[in-house]
C-alpha cells in the first residue's frame, strides 16, 4: 500500500469503488478474498453502524460488514458512477 | 467402494445462511441424530435418507464459507470431506443461495476439486426469480462440472429431483476432475507442496481415479490453511515446505493466497457471467434494505435494539419464572412422595436429597435454556442476530470481543448455563472461549437471593444514601456494576494473556431478512435442550449427589443418640403445640449439629483460617462449600447451620433475625455491613456454580478451560473480598 492510495475506509456512504488490493492480516485478507473481495470486484458502501463502526458494504449481490480497520487495508479506486449495484458477476 | 452392506455417506455442505439446515430438515423429515464431532464442540447432525430405494446417511456439516481451516467449523468440514485416513464421503451435496451464486459456488468449487462426486442444490430459486435473475441451470451445471438442481428448501420444492440427481451421482463411476487453471509459476509452487503432501498422507481409501485430484486439492488446501493456524495434524515436514514455498513466492512477487482464490473466482465469474442473466434489474431498494434503514438507523435502530434485547432479557428473567416454580414444586412433591413411600434412613435421604434434588438441579435450567435457544434461533434465522453484532460491535471491540458476544453476555445476567450455550454463534474458537470464560462474571439470577439475604441482614433498612436510594438498593446496584466491569475487564485480560491472538476481526455477512420457519425453530430449541440434559445434566446430577453426601456424612452416633434422648424427654413432659415447637427446635438443632460433623462441615472449619481474612466464619465457609451446587443454596445452608431449619428463604424473618444476632467467638457481631459487602463481592466474582463448569467442560471439549475459569474467578473473588474487608478495617469499619 502506498501513501495516497484510497482505501475502502475513505469512501462515504453510497460511494462505489473497484477493489485494487486486499492487504492487512493474512487470515483476514484470505477470508475477505474467499468471500469474493478480490482485485477487480465492485463494492459499494451501504451504511455505517450507529456507533460509527463497522461499515456495511455490498458486493456480489450480498451484504458484508467489516470494521474500518479492515476496510483501511483494502485499496480501491473510486468508480465514476454510484448507481445501483452491478451485475451478478461483480468482477470486471 | 467397499462391500455392499456399507451405507453410503453423503455430506451436506454450504455457506452459513444458505438454507442448509432447512434443506437437511426437509430431506430427512427432521429426524436427526445429534451429537458432536469427535474432540470438538461443533454440532453434528445425522439423518437417514432413501436414495434410489436404498438407505443413505446424510451428515449436516457446519456452515462455512470455505474449507481453509480458519475456524473449528472449517477444520471439521475439511476433515470430513478430505479425511486424513479412511474412505471419506461417497458424495457431497453443496447448498448454494442462487441469489449470490458465485460466492456460494466458491465452496462448491473447492469441494469439486477434491474429486468427490458433487451435487449442487441451487436454493432460494424463488427469491432469485423475484429479483429478476435468470439461471440457465443445465448450462451452469455442465460448465461447472457437477449436476445442479433448483430447489426451494423452505417449501420442500425440488427435493425429489435433488435425490434423483444424488442417486445418479452415487451410481456413476467417478469422472476425472477438470483441474483449477493456475499460472505456471503458481502451479510449480503447488506441485512442490503436493510432493510433501504425498509423503505425509498416503492416499489410503481413495480410488486410483481420484488420487491426482485429492493430492492437488490437499496441496491447495494446505497452502491456504497453514500459517498462523491452529491445525494440529499437519506434519512438521509439510509445514516447513509450505512455509518455504510461501517465502519464496513472496520474494518473487507472487501472492499465492490471492492467486489461488482469484483463479477460482475467475472460473466462477466466467460461468455465472455467461449463464446468469439479470432480466429486470430491481427498481428501488429491496425489502431487506428497507428494513435495514430502520433497524440500523442511529435512533430507530438503537431503540429497536434496546426493545429486542429488553424482551430477551425479560423472557429469561421473568417469563421462565412460573415454569421454574412449577419444576421446583414438582421436585418437592416427588421428594415428599419418596419420603412417604420409603422408611426413614440413608436410602430415603439419598433418593430425596441426592437423586431427586440432582435431577431437579438439571431440569430447573430447562425453561431458560429452551427460551434462550428459541430466541437465538429466531434472531439468527430472521437475520437480526447479524445486525445485533453490527450495531454493538463498536462497544465489544474495546474489550477484544466480537459483536456476536453481546447476546451471550446479556443472557449471563439471567443464567450462565444457557449463555454459555449461546456462544455457539461465535465462529472463531478463541473469541468463543474468551466470551465463555468471562460471562459467568455477569451477575446471574441465582446470585439475587444471596444479595437479598445479605442486604436484609447486614444493612440497616431505615438509612438511605444521598439521592434517596436505600443503602440496600445502592449495594445491589454496586454489585451489578462490579459484575459488568469485571466481565469486560476479564475478557480484555484473557484476550491478552491465556488466549492471545491476532486482534479479532469482524468479517460478518449481513444476510437478507427472512421469515423463520416454525419447524427449524422447534428443532433447534429441542435439540439444544436435549443435548444439555443428556450431556451436562449427568455431571450436574453426579456433583449434586457428591455434595449431598459431603454435607450429610459421616454422622456422629453420640449426637444422634443425644437427640433421640432429648426427643423422648420432650415426648414424656410435653404435649400438643408446645411439643411440636420443641420437636421443630430439636430437628433444626440436630440438622445444624449433623452439618457441623459432616465432611462439608469439617471442610468449612478447615478453611476458616483461609476465609477469616475476608471476614467470614466457618459457618459461612460451609455455605461456600455447599453453594457449589448453586449459589442460592447458600441461603438454605446458612439456615441449617444456624439452626433455623432448611425450609427458609432469603426473605424469612427467623433466618434474618438469627443471622443479625449471630456473634463471633469474641462476641462481636458477625454480619456487619462490611462483612456483608465482602460476602456479596465474593459471590459476584467466584466460580461457585458446578452447572456452569459442567456446561463449559462440554462446550470447550475438556476439563482445561473450566479449570482455568474456576481458578481465575476464585482468585479474583478472594483478592477482591480481601481488599474490601481489610481495606474496610483499615478505614475504621468493622
Amino acid at each position: 500500500m502506498n501513501a495516497g492510495d484510497i482505501t475502502l475506509a475513505d469512501l462515504g456512504v453510497g460511494e462505489s469503488a473497484e477493489v485494487r488490493a486486499v492487504g492487512g492480516d493474512r487470515g483476514v485478507a484470505r477470508r475477505l478474498m474467499e468471500m469474493g473481495v478480490l482485485p477487480g470486484t465492485l463494492v459499494r458502501v451501504v451504511r455505517v453502524a450507529p456507533l460509527g463502526d463497522p461499515v456495511e458494504i455490498r458486493l456480489r449481490r450480498y451484504g458484508l460488514s467489516i470494521r474500518r480497520a479492515e476496510a483501511a487495508a483494502i485499496v480501491v479506486t473510486r468508480s465514476a458512477e454510484s448507481g445501483p449495484l452491478p451485475s451478478t458477476a461483480g468482477a470486471r | 467402494m467397499s462391500g455392499p452392506v456399507r451405507v453410503p455417506l453423503v455430506l451436506l455442505a454450504g455457506n452459513p445462511n444458505s438454507g442448509k439446515t432447512t434443506l437437511f430438515n426437509a430431506l430427512t423429515g427432521a429426524r436427526a441424530r445429534t451429537g458432536n464431532y469427535p474432540g470438538v464442540t461443533v454440532e453434528r447432525r445425522v439423518g437417514t435418507l432413501s436414495v434410489g430405494g436404498r438407505p443413505v446417511d446424510l451428515v449436516d456439516l457446519p456452515g462455512t464459507y470455505s474449507l481453509s481451516a480458519r475456524s473449528e467449523e472449517e477444520r471439521v468440514a475439511a476433515q470430513a470431506i478430505l479425511p486424513s485416513s479412511g474412505p471419506g464421503p461417497d458424495a457431497v451435496v453443496v447448498v448454494c443461495d442462487a441469489t449470490a451464486l458465485e460466492r456460494h459456488l466458491y465452496l462448491a468449487e473447492q469441494i469439486r476439486e477434491t474429486g468427490v462426486p458433487v451435487v449442487v442444490a441451487l436454493n432460494m430459486m424463488d427469491e432469485a426469480e423475484a429479483e429478476g435473475l435468470q439461471l440457465e441451470v443445465a448450462a451452469l451445471a455442465s460448465a461447472f462440472g457437477a449436476p445442479m438442481v433448483p430447489v426451494v428448501a423452505r417449501r420442500g420444492r425440488g427435493t425429489t429431483e435433488l435425490l434423483e440427481a444424488l442417486a445418479r451421482v452415487l451410481e456413476e463411476e467417478p469422472k476425472a476432475v477438470v483441474p483449477l487453471p493456475l499460472d505456471a509459476a503458481v502451479a510449480a509452487d503447488v506441485e512442490e507442496v503436493a510432493l510433501s503432501v504425498d509423503a505425509a498422507w498416503p492416499a489410503g481409501g481413495v480410488s486410483e481415479a481420484r488420487r491426482p485430484a485429492v493430492r492437488w486439492a490437499r496441496a491447495l488446501w494446505t497452502l491456504l490453511s497453514v500459517g498462523d493456524d491452529e491445525l494440529r495434524d499437519v506434519p512438521a515436514a509439510v509445514r516447513d515446505t509450505v512455509e518455504a514455498v510461501q517465502r519464496r513466492a513472496t520474494s518473487q512477487g507472487r501472492a499465492l493466497d490471492q492467486a489461488i482464490i482469484m483463479a477460482r473466482y475467475e472460473r466462477l465469474d466466467a460461468i455465472t457471467g455467461a449463464f446468469v442473466r439479470v432480466e429486470s434489474p430491481r427498481s428501488g431498494p429491496s425489502t431487506t434494505e428497507r428494513i435495514d434503514r430502520v433497524l440500523t438507523h442511529p435512533a430507530a435502530g438503537s431503540l429497536a435494539f434496546v426493545l429486542v434485547m429488553g424482551t430477551l432479557f425479560q423472557a429469561l428473567f421473568s417469563w421462565s419464572e412460573p415454569l421454574v416454580a412449577v419444576i421446583e414444586a414438582a421436585v418437592g412433591g416427588v421428594q415428599g412422595l419418596v419420603r412417604w413411600a420409603l422408611p426413614d434412613g440413608p436410602l430415603q435421604d439419598l433418593l430425596t436429597d441426592g437423586v431427586v434434588a440432582g435431577v431437579g438441579n438439571v431440569i430447573v435450567f430447562v425453561p431458560q435454556i429452551a427460551m434462550l435457544s428459541l430466541f437465538i434461533a429466531l434472531l439468527e434465522d430472521s437475520g437480526y442476530l447479524a445486525r445485533v453484532a453490527f450495531v454493538i460491535d463498536r462497544v465489544m471491540r474495546g474489550v477484544g470481543l466480537h459483536g456476536r458476544a453481546f447476546v451471550p453476555l446479556l443472557s449471563g445476567f439471567a443464567c450462565a448455563v444457557p449463555a454459555v450455550l449461546a456462544t455457539r454463534t461465535i465462529e472463531n474458537r478463541k473469541d468463543r472461549l474468551v466470551t465463555m470464560l468471562a460471562l459467568p462474571l455477569m451477575s446471574c439470577s441465582a446470585r439475587l437471593p444471596v444479595y437479598t439475604l445479605v442486604i436484609g441482614v447486614a444493612f440497616p433498612s431505615g438509612q438511605s444514601l444521598p439521592g434517596g436510594l436505600s443503602v440496600g438498593a445502592g449495594a445491589l446496584l454496586l454489585m451489578y456494576a462490579i459484575s459488568v466491569a469485571a466481565t469486560l475487564g476479564a475478557a480484555g485480560v484473557l484476550r491478552r494473556t491465556v488466549l492471545p491472538g491476532p486482534r479479532p476481526a469482524l468479517v460478518l455477512e449481513l444476510p437478507p431478512y427472512r421469515w423463520p420457519l416454525v419447524r427449524n425453530l422447534a428443532l433447534a430449541t429441542w435439540e439444544r435442550t436435549r443435548t444439555f440434559v443428556t450431556d451436562a445434566g449427568t455431571l450436574i446430577l453426579a456433583i449434586t449427589i457428591v455434595l449431598w453426601a459431603m454435607l450429610t456424612y459421616p454422622k456422629d452416633a453420640a449426637t444422634e443418640a443425644r437427640y433421640e434422648t432429648l426427643r423422648a424427654q420432650a415426648d414424656a413432659t410435653l404435649a400438643g403445640e408446645p411439643l411440636q415447637v420443641e420437636h421443630a427446635r430439636l430437628d433444626a438443632e440436630q440438622a445444624a449439629a449433623r452439618m457441623e460433623h459432616s465432611l462439608g462441615g469439617r471442610v468449612g472449619r478447615a478453611i476458616e483460617p483461609v476465609v477469616a481474612p475476608l471476614g467470614f466464619d466457618w459457618k459461612i465457609g460451609v455455605g461456600l462449600v455447599a453453594s457449589f451446587a448453586a449459589r442460592e443454596v447458600l441461603v438454605s445452608t446458612l439456615a441449617v447451620v444456624y439452626g433455623v431449619g432448611a425450609d427458609q428463604d432469603e426473605e424469612s424473618d427467623s433466618l434474618r433475625s438469627r443471622l443479625r444476632t449471630a456473634r463471633r467467638a469474641d462476641g462481636r457481631r458477625l454480619f456487619t455491613p462490611l462483612v456483608g459487602l465482602s460476602l456479596m463481592v465474593f459471590f459476584v466474582l467466584a466460580a461457585q456454580c458446578m452447572s456452569t463448569l459442567a456446561i463449559v467442560r462440554r462446550e470447550s471439549g475438556g476439563w482445561r478451560w473450566p479449570l482455568v475459569m474456576l481458578v481465575y474467578m476464585n482468585v479474583l473473588a478472594y483478592v477482591a473480598s480481601l481488599l474490601v474487608y481489610q481495606g474496610g478495617l483499615l478505614l475504621g469499619f468493622e
